[in-house]
């Protein structure tokens, strides 16, 4: 601005323009004349500095313009334009010009409300040789302001760990549970305990529900459901002997699997098994949700990695990701990687949209557990150490952004707090909180997940998600198909291909030929007898009751002999077929 | 080496005073909201059974009439007022809000009130005609009473009256000049001034069942008639313009207030058709559902809305570019329609039937006057929106979609149904079984037009 500024307030500085009057005048009345050009001269440079002044913002608006544009494409979802292509009618294509209009402007506004957001991610910034996997937590904590130093702290629990850790949604609470039985609800950042309790059994797994309100613990035999006072509330008897779970929060379904390799989704909200899947691959010990999609998976002990939902019996996706058992999954929450870690000492990256390696790390020791954040770093522990990576996961990383050890530990579960730059450790001499800037998510959304949350928006939100609860039959692979239009053929397209469906099949069979064999029905003998070239409704209508009577009877020679003989078998064959129709 | 981390204030997201607001911190990032479509899908379906279970349409029945109420007139300049006619000649004069008679006439007529219309003018003046061959001006007015001091209704005399020839079959009033137009074999132009209509407009020879003048095109007017005709004219001129036959006669007719070209018919033949008086060759919508003879049609105020009465017991509200009902009413006690309209607000629906009771419906089943919190109204806003958005997934259409109908009729629709099924199939066996091109294809909008002429 302040060049701009200069430019118009000193005009006549460069400007020759008078001097060449002065020199060009002799009269009075040439004078007089010479004064109009003098005039329009001045007029002239005004306007000429004013036009440099509008492209100059207008160089600056377009620079907004291009920022704007840049970060406008975050927010356009794909799935979400139509495309004006197929639309044939003139009004239609109004529609979908407009529908695309309004995407785009939502998406800039968005964008636009994007100068709201007041936090600022986290950051190491190093200088010449420093390194930032050198530096300690305590030179970190010394580093940095009181409000984060609190969150860096270590709970020493000898006598019941190795400890598993979780956090609520909002990262507000912290359960930890203890292999030998010792549960405590925490709410961390404030250190005060909301529940402690001792189960006396072997505790595979903790995990939090929707909220703090109730969490469920995974013991020897069956997975219990804890209220927030400690209270048992439920005991899930149909998750027997599982060694991981977890919370689908959008469907209210707790999905675990275990020595069994059964995997189970259970309704927390009804208490239904919504689905039970074999695995057919032996006892399961790593499980993982994508956040993106919600569909599970699964690390097996054959080195596969199988992606399943709740809608299908069989795997989505089945994937050879190591030579030994797989031992831990992370997913990133964008649903586009996911690294696995295995007994071969592997640490290998993913892209689950083709389902192809990305990168493959080496481990010392095999990594027993590994979490991506909010941001995408990606945390590894193995044996007393827990490292962490930065851009790990889009480029093969050259050297680990923090690393942290844990002296004559064993690392055995690792969670990133959302919407903190602090990462949980359970290992077998307690907890540990350590701080690992830029790993949370900033700037919050309250409708999703708010950490200031009053209890009374805690309720609300519980009976909201509760109304806006998801059907498993919506967990699918790609989660935006709902609502997404099929590829709808043309009704001539259709009619052609039904007919050409049904001359096959006419021609497939004499139509002159007296059976002698097998089942002979009027309604064949018609289809039989009438011409040939003419294809009707009626006709239709007849292949498709023999198709449907040809089902029934496999139907019913598949059903239990015992109960289709007898006397009143004829009455029980009718309702089945029935039940069919 | 500079080191930054998350570090919030507890004070930029939690509220100072509990009598603020709670602080709403946003993030329209797409990665914070993962089956964001699953989820709005969720809610659309939601919304859509909560709309079902919020539709209440019926609001009252008023009574006080004897016989059927066979005419109604909506006071132009006060929202409240509405006047019906029965068969017996009663006139009442009807406060919505108040659900009572503010006035009436007894033996307005004798016989069939078969019409009646306000001076768009006034407020209180209006305009009847009766199978009695009368043409009656009235003026419902408050005035004081001087013994009670109670404001009460002026004494029920007609202001003036005529004479006609014939039984009058409807009225309508001229939007701005001293006009009226009445129908019995011919459609006659009537002075206010006048005891003689200035002119009678024929066009063919046969009752004429309707008449309406354009409310926004002021010299056109419309009327039908039982020869199955729609006839246009032209007041400047004096003269018909058009005449459009149709293969059913018409029961009432409708201008579209905001598009003066259009207008709507309601058909014998259980439908009810929009047409552009510009090109009347075919229909520019065809508005399907009734089992019986539309009896009556109104357009909303807003041009967009139809309401249809019908001997069918039922009434049905039409979006004007569509081809089936959006909503139908009935109730168990309800007869034969045979008119129904809009209120001024588009807010509420008055219709009269055959067993004397003047009911009252919400135009929009689900929707409650009043006043709204403003979260309430963002929460219906939203709830709108994602139900458009998803309303063509097959279980939000089909919640959105379902009617319980009366026994009768939704068997008469089943019946309906398989007639029309049959009657295709025997044109489609036509074609099949005849040369090529000799049995086409003709347009729904094109199939109730037989001719047009223009004079």
């Amino acid at each position: 601005m302040s060049t701009i500024d200069i430019e118009n307030t000193t005009p006549s500085s460069a400007n020759p323009a008078p001097k060449d009057v002065t020199i060009d005048l002799s009269s009075i009345k040439t004078f007089k004349l010479a004064k109009k050009p003098l005039k329009k001269r001045k007029d002239l440079k005004k306007s000429t500095s004013k036009t440099k002044k509008q492209t100059k913002t207008a160089n600056k608006e377009s620079e907004y313009e291009k920022q704007l544009a840049l970060k406008t494409k975050k927010y356009i979802r794909a799935d979400s334009i139509p495309s004006a292509k197929g639309t044939k009618h003139k009004k239609e294509k109004i529609l979908v010009t407009k529908n695309i209009d309004n995407v785009k402007m939502l998406a800039k506004k968005a964008a636009r409300a994007e100068i709201l957001k007041t936090e600022e991610p986290g950051y190491i910034k190093t200088q010449g040789m420093e390194k930032s996997f050198k530096l300690t937590q305590k030179f970190i904590e010394r580093n940095v302001d009181i409000n984060t130093a609190q969150k860096r702290f270590d709970l020493a629990l000898k006598d019941f760990g190795p400890y598993f850790i979780d956090y609520t949604r909002n990262g507000k609470f912290m359960l930890l549970g203890g292999r030998k039985g010792h549960i405590a609800s925490i709410d961390w950042k404030s250190a005060k305990i909301v529940s402690e309790f001792h189960v006396r059994e072997t505790v595979r797994d903790v995990q939090y529900l929707h909220n703090e309100s109730l969490f469920a613990i995974a013991q020897k035999k069956y997975a219990y459901i804890y209220d927030r006072s400690g209270a048992e509330v439920h005991c899930l008897r149909k998750m027997i002997e599982t060694q991981a779970m977890n919370f689908l929060p959008y469907h209210y379904l707790l999905a675990g699997v275990g020595n069994q390799g059964i995997l189970r989704y259970q309704d927390v909200s009804t208490g239904q098994v919504v689905a039970e899947h074999k695995t057919r691959l032996g006892p399961c010990k790593t499980l993982c949700t994508s956040e993106y999609n919600s569909i599970q998976h699964l690390g097996h002990s054959n080195g596969t990695v199988t992606l399943w939902s709740p809608s299908s019996t069989e795997p989505l996706v089945k994937m050879l990701c190591h030579k030994g058992p797989v031992n831990a999954i992370g997913i990133d929450r964008a649903g586009m990687y996911m690294a696995t870690s295995g007994l071969d000492g592997q640490l290998r990256i993913w892209d689950i949209r083709n389902y192809k390696v990305v990168h493959s790390y080496h481990t010392f020791s095999p990594a027993s557990c590994i979490d991506i954040s909010q941001l995408g770093l990606l945390s590894v522990g193995h044996g007393p150490h827990v490292t962490v990576w930065k851009d790990a996961i889009k480029t093969k990383a050259q050297s680990p952004y923090l690393s942290h050890l844990i002296p004559g530990s064993d690392v055995t579960s690792i969670s990133f707090v959302p919407y903190e730059d602090t990462l949980g450790i359970g290992h077998t001499k307690g907890i540990s909180s350590i701080i690992v800037p830029g790993s949370g998510e900033p700037n919050f959304d309250a409708y999703e997940a708010n950490p200031y949350e009053t209890s009374s928006q805690r309720r609300e939100n519980e009976v909201r998600s509760l109304l806006d609860k998801l059907q498993p039959e919506m967990i699918s692979l790609d989660p935006t198909f709902i609502g997404a239009l099929s590829e709808q053929k043309s009704s001539s397209q259709t009619l052609a291909e039904e007919k050409e469906r049904l001359i096959n099949s006419l021609k497939s069979k004499d139509p002159l030929k007296v059976k002698k064999r097998g089942r002979n029905s009027a309604a064949k003998r018609m289809l039989r007898k009438k011409q040939m070239n003419v294809i009707d409704a009626k006709k239709l209508a007849l292949i498709n009751q023999i198709e449907k009577d040809k089902k029934i009877r496999q139907m019913q020679s598949n059903t239990d002999k015992d109960q289709a003989s007898g006397p009143l078998s004829k009455f029980y064959n009718e309702k089945l077929r029935r039940e069919y129709l | 080496m500079k080191i930054k981390t998350i570090s919030r204030s507890s004070a930029d997201y939690v509220r100072e005073r509990v009598t603020d607001i709670q602080k709403v911190q946003r993030n329209f990032d797409p990665l914070l909201h993962p089956q964001e479509k699953a989820r709005e899908y969720t809610r659309a379906l939601r919304a859509a059974k909560l709309e079902r279970m919020f539709a209440k349409p019926f609001i009252c029945a008023l009574d006080g009439h004897v016989d059927g109420i066979y005419s109604i007139a909506k006071n132009p300049l006060k929202l409240d007022h509405v006047l019906s006619g029965s068969g017996d000649g009663e006139l009442r004069l009807w406060s919505l809000s108040n659900q009572k008679t503010l006035a009436r006439a007894e033996n307005a007529h004798d016989g069939m009130v078969a019409g009646i219309t306000y001076v768009p003018s006034t407020q209180n003046k209006f305009i009847s005609v009766g199978a009695d061959k009368f043409v009656k001006v009235w003026d419902f007015s408050l005035y004081s009473d001087f013994n009670t001091g109670k404001n009460v209704f002026s004494a029920m005399e007609p202001v003036t009256h005529y004479t006609g020839k014939e039984a009058f079959n409807g009225i309508d009033h001229h939007r701005n000049r001293d006009l009226f137009a009445t129908c019995s074999s011919v459609v006659s132009i009537w002075d206010v001034n006048r005891s003689e209509p200035i002119s009678n407009l024929v066009w063919g020879a046969d009752t004429i069942r309707t008449v309406k003048l354009n409310q926004s095109e002021v010299n056109v007017l419309a009327s039908s008639g039982t020869d199955r005709n729609i006839i246009l004219y032209d007041l400047r001129t004096s003269s018909p313009i058009s005449k459009l036959v149709m293969s059913m006669s018409s029961n009432a007719i409708s201008w579209n207030p905001t598009e003066p070209f259009v207008f709507a018919a309601a058909s014998e033949d259980h439908n009810c058709y929009t047409f552009d008086m510009r090109k009347m060759d075919h229909a520019t919508n065809v508005m399907k559902d009734h089992v019986s003879a539309v009896m009556d049609v109104d357009y909303s105020p807003t041009g967009l809305e139809l309401v249809t009465a019908s001997y069918d017991r039922t009434i049905r509200l039409f979006d004007a570019k569509r081809g089936h009902s959006r909503d139908v009413y009935h109730t168990k006690r309800m007869q034969r329609v045979f008119v129904a309209k809009y209120t001024m607000d588009n807010k509420f629906v008055v219709s009269g039937s055959d067993d004397g009771n003047l009911r009252v419906w919400r135009s929009e089943a689900s929707q409650r006057v009043g006043a709204k919190s403003s979260r309430q109204v963002a929460s219906l806003n939203y709830m709108s929106t994602v139900k458009d958005k998803f309303t063509h997934m097959p279980e939000v259409r089909r919640v959105l979609k379902q009617r319980n109908l009366p026994k009768d009729i939704s068997k008469a629709k089943r019946t309906k149904t398989a007639m029309l099924e049959a009657r295709k199939t025997k044109e489609e066996n036509k074609r099949k079984h005849s040369k090529p091109g000799s049995v086409p294809h003709v347009s729904e909008r094109v199939k109730p037009v037989v001719g047009v002429t223009f004079k």
